[in-house]
């Protein structure tokens, strides 16, 4: 019975339509959404004339909450980020205030990296907003992909259209192109340090580049990733941003 | 009378003294003159340049609109219909839509604000016909600082990025068909304007606007949820800054006159104390205190006549050369965010002048009047002997 429960799995994997975008970006979906995570990364937005990295550590649940706490440098240390349900609030402890991010405001940069807070705050997976169409297949970083071509079937969406490049096998986004209405391409982001945490495949440096605008990106690099750990839930509250 | 004959004896009398305290009073005088009226032209340009570039005879604005709050944009649009529209088309009102935009000039990222306007439009002064022209790109106009800010001249194209009404991103290449020369920062700064319906259509805002302009036969009424904004209220910025200068001014000349008033103070009380035997010898020919006390003020109130003559003198032909030729003003000026021309044209009131004069005689009426004070107080007898009291 188990033999053929094993051929049966086989034989779905052989089947799996490479050709349905819907199908693969629900995989994708599925491969880099978790029920949460814990990690501490580091942004290096590298500008015209110098480099700065801001360390933090993010915990957050599903796609909704999240809360950041910035580690270094000293300038940024101990500022918190707290994302609910489509708010954001950030706490300065130079100032001990909470501001909420809001409005226009959630399309100004983070701290002058190639990310707005939008970018950061969109929590609605791809399946819901792109209607995907594969359009091909091709070598990035050694590996075969798969190019799917998404596009905004929703008004409320900051690119209208997206190029995905998707690793056949592990289904981990590899490279992403962001494009306006025109077909002005935005922004490029590159997947790398593909790595298999708790069984699933996950990119652990990922780089933004606003194509429009001078500079070389701005790096996120993931260190000591954990998926579903235990939260304290309090700190998915205002209160905790000034603790 | 016989206190003005008396007066104009001793004062020509006095001789270098009188003509110092009339040089330093004339000074003063023609520098509150020059002063003031500089002030006045500059607000009268700044209030025509206003009007004709940036406000017309009022404006509309939507409920959400505040013109210092750019995040303010993205709700503070509505559609031109019923009332407004026909006024729009009888041209008594011209719409402007603006929406946040991010410009990258030579891969530099700068934020600007996106206007869309009339091309046919003829109550603003903006060159706004060139907007009409066909080219590949969206033609363009803009002002000449922001043309300086984002190094960008004639013909020159740069890509532009916006999001329309639902947030998706946009992007096209515009081209600047011409860059204007206005005073008004308002239009100018971190703008570039583009006709009315391109921006209408790129942001998918058919039909809307943020604000309308209205010109000189609009009657001031609010329309619908547009509220109207009249010119005392558009136009109080520059009237405060004038006001402030004019304080600071005051000031300045202020202290010129009061050295002035000093001078003439200070001639008074020595020629009081100089002349007791002649006020001894006035009381005891059967003048009243007063009588002496009038003598004495009108001679030191005459110093301001005499000022007044002689500021006249050198002062008419002074202001008359500034009020043709100008005054240059420095280019730093430009930058601190007031509607300022490169020069100056001083305008000169009847009302500022006879001002001035009566501010000039009543303070030297004054300054005349106190040290004689002193009269009223002296004996005849003793002030006959000469004796200090």
């Amino acid at each position: 019975m188990k033999v053929m429960i094993f051929i049966l799995i086989c034989m779905l994997g052989l089947a799996f339509d490479y050709t349905d975008g819907d199908l693969i970006m629900r995989k994708v979906d599925q491969n880099m959404s978790s029920r949460n995570r814990v990690f501490e990364s580091s942004m290096t937005i590298h500008g015209k004339r110098n480099s700065r990295t801001i360390v933090s550590r993010t915990m957050s649940e599903g796609t909704k909450k999240s809360f950041t706490e910035s580690l270094s440098p000293v300038s940024e240390k101990g500022t918190k980020m707290l994302k609910l349900q489509g708010q954001l609030w950030i706490y300065s402890q130079s100032t001990d205030r909470i501001i909420q991010i809001s409005g226009n405001m959630l399309r100004q940069s983070v701290m002058g990296s190639d990310l707005s807070y939008e970018d950061m705050m969109d929590d609605r997976k791809l399946t819901e907003i792109y209607s995907a169409k594969v359009t091909g297949e091709e070598k990035v970083a050694e590996r075969n992909t798969i190019l799917v071509e998404l596009n905004a079937k929703v008004e409320n969406v900051a690119y209208f259209k997206q190029r995905m490049w998707i690793d056949q096998e592990r289904f981990v986004p590899l490279k992403e192109e962001l494009y306006a209405k025109s077909g002005q391409l935005l922004k490029r982001v590159e997947f790398k340090d593909v790595e298999k945490i708790q069984g699933r495949w996950f990119p652990t440096t990922i780089f933004y580049k606003d194509i429009l605008k001078d500079g070389n990106g701005t790096e996120f690099k993931m260190t000591s990733l954990k998926f579903d750990q235990d939260i304290p839930e309090y700190l998915f509250t205002k209160a905790a941003l000034k603790q | 009378m016989l206190a003005i004959t008396l007066a104009y004896k001793n004062l020509l009398g006095a001789g270098l003294r009188t003509w110092l305290n009339v040089s330093v009073l004339s000074i003063a005088f023609v520098v509150i003159v020059f002063y003031n009226g500089m002030l006045d032209g500059w607000n009268r340009q700044a209030y025509n340049d206003t009007k004709e570039w940036s406000v017309g005879d009022g404006e509309l604005w939507h409920p959400n609109y505040d013109p210092f709050d750019p995040f303010c944009l993205q709700d503070a649009h509505a559609q031109v219909t019923g009332k407004i529209k026909t006024l729009v088309e009888e041209t008594r009102l011209t719409p402007i839509l603006i929406t946040q935009a991010t410009i990258y000039p030579q891969g530099r990222m700068q934020n600007i604000y996106l206007k869309g306007i009339d091309p046919k439009q003829k109550i603003l002064k903006l060159p706004t016909m060139v907007l009409e022209e066909e080219t590949g790109e969206i033609p363009a106009i803009i002002g000449k600082r922001m043309a300086e800010a984002a190094k960008l001249k004639k013909s020159d194209q740069v890509l532009i990025r916006w999001r329309d009404k639902n947030g998706t991103f946009d992007s096209r290449e515009v081209k600047i068909m011409s860059v204007f020369n206005s005073n008004v920062q308002s239009v100018d700064n971190n703008q570039i304007w583009i006709s009315l319906e391109t921006l209408q259509q790129l942001t998918g805002m058919e039909n809307e606007a943020t604000l309308l302009i209205a010109d000189k036969n609009y009657t001031n009424v609010s329309i619908g949820p547009w509220i109207y904004k009249d010119l005392k209220f558009l136009l109080k910025e520059i009237e405060d800054i004038i006001e402030t200068k004019k304080i600071g001014a005051g000031v300045i000349y202020g202290l010129l006159l009061a050295i002035a008033l000093l001078a003439i103070f200070d001639t008074q009380v020595l020629s009081i104390f100089r002349r007791q035997r002649e006020i001894g010898t006035y009381v005891a020919l059967g003048m009243t205190r007063r009588q002496v006390v009038a003598i004495f003020t009108i001679e030191g109130s005459a110093h301001s006549i005499l000022a007044i003559l002689v500021g006249s003198i050198y002062g008419v032909p002074l202001l008359w050369h500034l009020q043709n030729a100008g005054i240059q003003m420095p280019k730093y000026v430009d930058s601190m965010g007031v509607s300022i021309s490169d020069k100056i044209f001083p305008v000169y009131s009847i009302g500022l002048v006879i001002s001035t004069i009566v501010l000039v005689i009543i303070s030297a009426t004054i300054v005349s009047y106190f040290p004689t004070r002193k009269i009223t107080r002296l004996r005849p007898t003793d002030a006959l002997k000469g004796r200090i009291q």
